[in-house]
């Protein structure tokens, strides 16, 4: 799956268009996780903990978007965008959304 | 008695953030002025169409984030700072090591790349976990990366 955040894929041309595709988690993070994330608030900086919780989040909710397209027998998404946002104390959405295309 | 003790827990959080925090941004600094000289390399735009020339045979979307949070130390100055208004640089500094610290990791993703189009940049506030939790923001930078056929 060929993924662009541009309308193109570049080199490529589009023949067929399917629709929007998107997919989205909602993480809670980990007591673990937050009690050494307020340790280390103590100096500030990176919250490596945090970040590699979000990362993990973004790459399912690409996961689950990719697998809608296949689905809709697309072989690439452009113009993919990302956003999150913190839906409660303690958890936040990652949601990501694109159009499934067919290239050749 | 009891307003020394209280002094003393906000200041030891306070001292602490301003020794430790300050040396860690000193020490992230260098690493970022010493890594963007090596993907200096790597050009990038946020435009939508590519500035190199090159027949482009494959591109990817790559994205890099970081999680940011305040020290004590920056919280207690930018409390100031609200009394009076105007800039506040002890979050300025972290906002700005954080975006160049995203767009580095970007980078780094990709570093084969011919060159990087439509770069974005997306700061998203995490919500405060409880009262004196922690103000923390993750910064995520995604574009597209582009290869092209044969040496660059």
């Amino acid at each position: 799956m060929l993924m662009s955040n541009i309308e193109i894929i570049p080199g490529k041309t589009i023949t067929a268009s399917h629709g929007i595709v998107s997919g989205s988690t909602v993480r809670a993070k980990h007591v673990g996780r937050d009690i050494m994330a307020g340790l280390k608030n103590m100096v500030g900086g990176e919250l490596r903990g945090y970040t590699e919780l979000l990362e993990e989040s973004r790459a399912e909710a690409i996961e689950r978007m990719r697998s809608q397209a296949q689905q809709m027998g697309a072989n690439a998404i452009v113009n993919v965008r990302f956003s999150t946002s913190s839906v409660a104390v303690g958890a936040a959405e990652i949601y990501v959304y694109g159009t499934a295309v067919t290239v050749a | 008695m009891e307003f020394y003790v209280l002094l003393l827990l906000w200041s030891v959080p306070v001292v602490l953030g301003f020794v430790f925090g300050q040396l860690a941004e000193k020490r992230h600094y260098r690493s970022i002025h010493a890594r963007e000289k090596a993907m200096l390399y790597l050009p990038t735009t946020s435009g939508k169409l590519p500035i190199m020339g090159g027949q482009a045979v494959r591109c990817e979307l790559v994205t890099g984030s970081v999680v940011v949070s305040v020290d004590h130390f920056k919280r207690a100055a930018a409390a100031l700072r609200g009394l009076v208004g105007g800039p506040v640089k002890s979050y300025e500094s972290l906002l700005d090591r954080a975006k160049r610290e995203a767009v580095l990791r970007l980078k780094e993703s990709c570093g084969s790349a011919h060159e990087i189009v439509n770069l974005r940049l997306e700061t998203v506030p995490l919500s405060k976990s409880a009262q004196g939790g922690i103000g923390a923001v993750e910064v995520l930078a995604f574009g597209t990366a582009i290869y092209v056929a044969g040496p660059a």
